[in-house]
């Protein structure tokens, strides 16, 4: 993409789904993958006569991000009504907040490549999520499940601060870590925990104002945001090179085919006529609660990250791939509960086990791999007692059978063979099997060196101690 | 047997207590004159056989000397009231169809003191109306002349009280839907704090407005059903929780009144039989011993249009769940989405209810929010601390409940007529105060009545008032 010196703006609003016990005003659990229109009271259906009452666990939750983020808290909370027909929202209108969101003023810190960039959150606030609409259920019919109708979201909506589809990402996944982190929602994007609209306008770096926006829906993975960001920052360059105009609408994000369309222009939106939900009193805020909510705030992925850098002597790549989330950072500390290495143990997470799962598409709180086997294998790496190839096999089996991992050395044999004596012995069978190569080595061939190590790993099946064969080819070499 | 029904509540529970006469006898009496007067068309809903089980068992109860505080008392609710597998209509096509899977809070709290519901009555659709002629269920008759309006929206209520047909009734009052029904029927009608009973199941029309209220034969009756009707309910977040006081006691208690004229709403009143009588009426509080004090509501005069701005806006959110999705009228002739939604409502709705809807929308759109909402806001706010300020010095406000009596049914067509019907009773909604009506004269041979005021949660003050002045006076005796 050619920017042709364009230079994109974009905000994002991101919906984070609450992990709260009930819904935001009503009873009813918040269980994902229930049976449709199980986890609907007559509440959430809307039914003539209910009345909401507010989950005082949703605010405890959005009182934490706005403290992370050190944003400005509303002293009260409001509730509006935004009023607009779709059948899976059953009252004909969502309860949400217009003025006084719950958040006011805040800011998150990116990096991106070596910079540091401060992202501004204008507001985050509450409002329920609608249920779903089903349309490929029945050839003639819709179906609609108001099991998630009625769920707790926070929307954090971001200022116009991000200047690339690359600052997008990591915006949202500084969201991402900070709510993990927080334990207030599990940033689940595949089901739909986190989802995010972006707008997107492009000007001339000396215009003083803003270019049209378009508003882009439906974007609900971190490779979909930063897709759909570029292409319609490169549709927009076009549109305008072109000599067209941008009309500000929503479009709709195709993720098979990778493009963004028009849903509806600006005279088609919705006027929502807001106006505060007579059913809900303003809930004040205290100083002291909020004092409360700052003192117990869990450990902050930044705060953890430079922690780990300083007491594990991290470097700041390492720091920053284990903190990616709160339970790789939490797997982490427990695989160092063994005295491992930091070093070792970062290599181990976010080399070997990390594929395993990507291979597995397992989150590492369902890894079949935990903190201890991680531990004992790089233990016995450290004492020279397996070598790689075989803890690489180990990770395999602890996988897939399970099992303890000396019991596991034990009846693979994949223990190492450290016998100086024994290895020689190989390793001289190896040297008369390829004369013509050896004297090659000697010669100064270095890059077969590599070929009799393999050789010798080969005869004992990966068994033998690398750094012994190194050691030992060394010493016959300049014999 | 016809006496019975004719007994106060009171006598109705004494008689009960000792035995003098059974719930089945005083239940069937009542079932029997509901027949009789079928063409009133007070009931939408009638339980006979249930009823009848549900004497049996309060007599039950007596005799084992366990009667809860209205044991075997029937009652009738307001078509407004949900209940638990019953229709609940709200006297709309709308919800012709609709059977409500749980209970209001009002029905749940009379059944557990132990009342025998009859059935439901008739109303103004979704309690927007002041004649009763807007029910789809057709008009009721006033039972004192069969041509004239019983008025509305709880027609049904009052006029079954006055016709016998049940012991008290509930209801619902917006802007005067207990209170101008109560006068046109000569019974006796209570609003009270807004707050002070549960929403919970009660269709909403006006959410900051809507309260449920009792019609009954006199203050004393009222003053105990609303006793047992009261208290503070978690499930709506606008419910008071404040004690509740007994009001049975207060309703005799020995109190000194301050009663409030403002003179300059008197002065103005139309009709010469409605200031005579409402003259008339305080002289008799005042040789009684009541102090009486003129007092200025200067703002009182801009409650009807800041109450159809309010009022139309509230009701056209909550009236937005009639979609035909997932309950009520559904239209046959639909081949999209939008047709199912325009025609199930342009079907589902009255002309009354589709014009508030409409005022309503509109005063919520964007460009007109301030112009209409956020003015009426303001008067709202002006018109509640014209009260705080009389308060100040008055125990209770004295005024005409209506600036006529009953009128002939059909005889106004004019929706902003009919809605005059409603001046006098409008301020004590926006200002969330009690208000009750009892009879006090008639004009052109029909009730009048009397509009008593109370500051917050004073209903046992304007009780006792209305009580006092039923001890003095013979207007609320009928047969």
């Amino acid at each position: 993409m050619s920017l042709n010196n364009w230079q994109p703006v974009i905000g994002l609003e991101v919906h984070v789904q609450l992990a709260t016990k009930t819904k935001l005003f009503s009873s009813s659990p918040i269980v994902f993958g229930a049976e449709p229109n199980t986890q609907a009271s007559e509440i959430d259906l809307g039914l003539p006569g209910v009345l909401p009452v507010l989950n005082k666990e949703a605010i405890s939750h959005a009182l934490k991000f706005g403290c992370a983020i050190n944003a400005e808290i509303s002293e009260k909370v409001i509730f509006a009504r935004k009023n607009y027909f779709y059948p899976d929202l059953p009252k004909g209108y969502q309860i949400s907040q217009l003025d006084d969101p719950i958040v006011g003023k805040g800011s998150v810190e990116i990096k991106v490549g070596d910079e540091s960039k401060i992202i501004g959150v204008t507001r985050a606030h509450l409002e329920e999520d609608a249920g779903k609409s089903i349309h490929d259920l029945y050839s003639n019919n819709s179906a609609i499940d108001l099991n998630r109708a009625g769920t707790c979201l926070l929307e954090i909506v971001s200022e116009p601060d991000l200047s690339s589809a690359e600052e997008a990402v990591e915006y949202l996944k500084k969201i991402h870590s900070i709510v993990t982190f927080l334990g207030i929602s599990d940033g689940d994007m595949s089901q739909g925990s986190m989802r995010c609209d972006a707008n997107v306008s492009v000007k001339r770096p000396d215009d003083q104002e803003l270019g049209t926006r378009t508003e882009l829906k439906n974007i609900n993975s971190f490779k979909f945001v930063e897709k759909a960001i570029i292409f319609e920052i490169d549709r927009q360059i076009k549109e305008l090179e072109k000599g067209e105009e941008i009309i500000q609408e929503t479009r709709l994000y195709d993720s098979k085919k990778n493009l963004t369309r028009s849903m509806r222009s600006k005279e088609e939106a919705n006027d929502y006529r807001y106006f505060p939900e007579p059913d809900l009193i303003p809930i004040k805020i205290s100083k002291d609660q909020i004092n409360d909510v700052r003192k117990n705030l869990p450990e902050l992925p930044e705060i953890m990250k430079e922690r780990f850098r300083s007491s594990y002597k991290l470097s700041d790549e390492n720091a920053e791939l284990v903190t990616i989330n709160k339970e790789t950072a939490s797997f982490f500390e427990e695989v160092l509960s063994y005295e491992v290495s930091p070093k070792n143990a970062v290599n181990w997470i976010t080399g070997d086990l990390f594929a395993l799962l990507n291979k597995n598409d397992t989150k590492i709180s369902e890894s079949r791999v935990d903190p201890k086997h991680i531990a004992e294998i790089i233990q016995n790496i450290e004492d020279q007692k397996i070598s790689g190839p075989s803890a690489k096999k180990l990770l395999e089996i602890v996988w897939s059978e399970g099992g303890e991992i000396q019991e596991l050395i034990q009846k693979e044999g994949l223990e190492q063979i450290s016998n100086d004596g024994e290895i020689e012995k190989i390793l001289d069978e190896v040297i008369s099997e390829n004369q013509k190569q050896f004297e090659q080595l000697k010669s100064g061939k270095d890059r077969l060196q590599g070929f009799f190590v393999g050789q010798v790993m080969k005869k004992t099946s990966g068994s033998a101690s690398p750094q012994i064969v190194n050691k030992l080819l060394k010493d016959k070499l300049s014999k | 047997m016809s006496e019975l029904i004719n007994l106060s509540l009171t006598d109705q529970i004494l008689g009960l207590t000792d035995k003098s006469f059974s719930s089945k006898e005083i239940t069937g009496a009542y079932l029997n004159e509901i027949k009789k007067k079928k063409s009133l068309n007070c009931f939408i809903s009638v339980f006979e056989e249930e009823s009848e089980e549900k004497a049996l068992i309060a007599d039950e109860n007596i005799a084992k000397n366990k009667a809860r505080p209205l044991e075997g008392i029937p009652i009738a609710h307001k078509d407004i009231f949900c209940i638990k597998d019953k229709k609940t209509t709200c006297g709309s096509r709308m919800l012709s169809n609709f059977i409500s899977p749980y209970s209001s809070e009002v029905f749940s709290k009379l059944d557990a003191a132990g009342a025998v519901t009859l059935g439901k009555t008739n109303m103004d659709e979704f309690a927007m109306g002041s004649s009763n002629e807007t029910s789809f269920y057709g008009n009721v008759l006033n039972p004192i002349n069969e041509k004239l309006s019983p008025g509305g929206s709880s027609g049904g209520s009052a006029a079954a009280v006055r016709a016998n047909l049940c012991s008290f009734a509930t209801a619902t009052d917006t802007g005067g839907s207990i209170r101008q029904p109560a006068s046109f029927c000569g019974v006796t009608g209570i609003k009270p704090t807004y707050g002070r009973v549960s929403r919970w199941g009660m269709i909403a029309f006006a959410s900051s407005l809507d309260q449920a209220g009792i019609i009954a034969k006199n203050a004393k009756d009222a003053a105990i059903a609303l006793k047992y009707m009261s208290g503070f309910d978690q499930k709506d977040s606008t419910s008071l929780n404040e004690e509740v006081k007994d009001l049975q006691q207060e309703v005799d208690a020995d109190q000194e009144h301050i009663i409030g004229i403002p003179k300059e709403l008197i002065e103005n009143i139309k009709n010469d039989q409605v200031r005579d009588s409402f003259k008339n009426a305080i002289s008799i509080l005042e040789k009684d011993g009541a102090k009486i004090e003129e007092i200025n509501l200067p703002h009182i005069e801009y409650s009807l249009p800041a109450y159809y701005v309010i009022a139309p806006a509230e009701c056209s959110a909550n009236l937005a769940r009639y979609d035909g999705i997932r309950f009520g009228h559904r239209s046959e002739s639909v081949s999209s989405l939008e047709d199912l939604y325009v025609n199930s409502r342009t079907e589902g709705f009255g002309r009354e209810v589709k014009n508030r809807i409409f005022i309503g929308t509109f005063c919520l759109s964007a460009g007109y929010y301030d112009a209409f909402y956020n003015k009426a806001l303001k008067i709202r706010n002006l018109i509640k601390s014209d009260f705080d300020e009389a308060f100040k010095k008055v125990s209770s406000i004295a005024m005409p409940t209506c600036s006529n009596s009953s009128f002939e049914l059909g005889s106004i067509s004019d929706p902003v007529e009919m809605y005059e019907q409603d001046i006098y009773t409008i301020p004590a909604n926006l200002a969330g105060l009690p208000a009750l009506s009892i009879p006090s004269g008639t004009a052109d041979e029909m009730p009048i009545g009397l509009q008593l005021i109370g500051n917050y949660l004073e209903e046992g003050r304007i009780l006792n008032l209305a009580n006092k002045f039923q001890k003095l006076t013979n207007f609320h005796e009928f047969k």
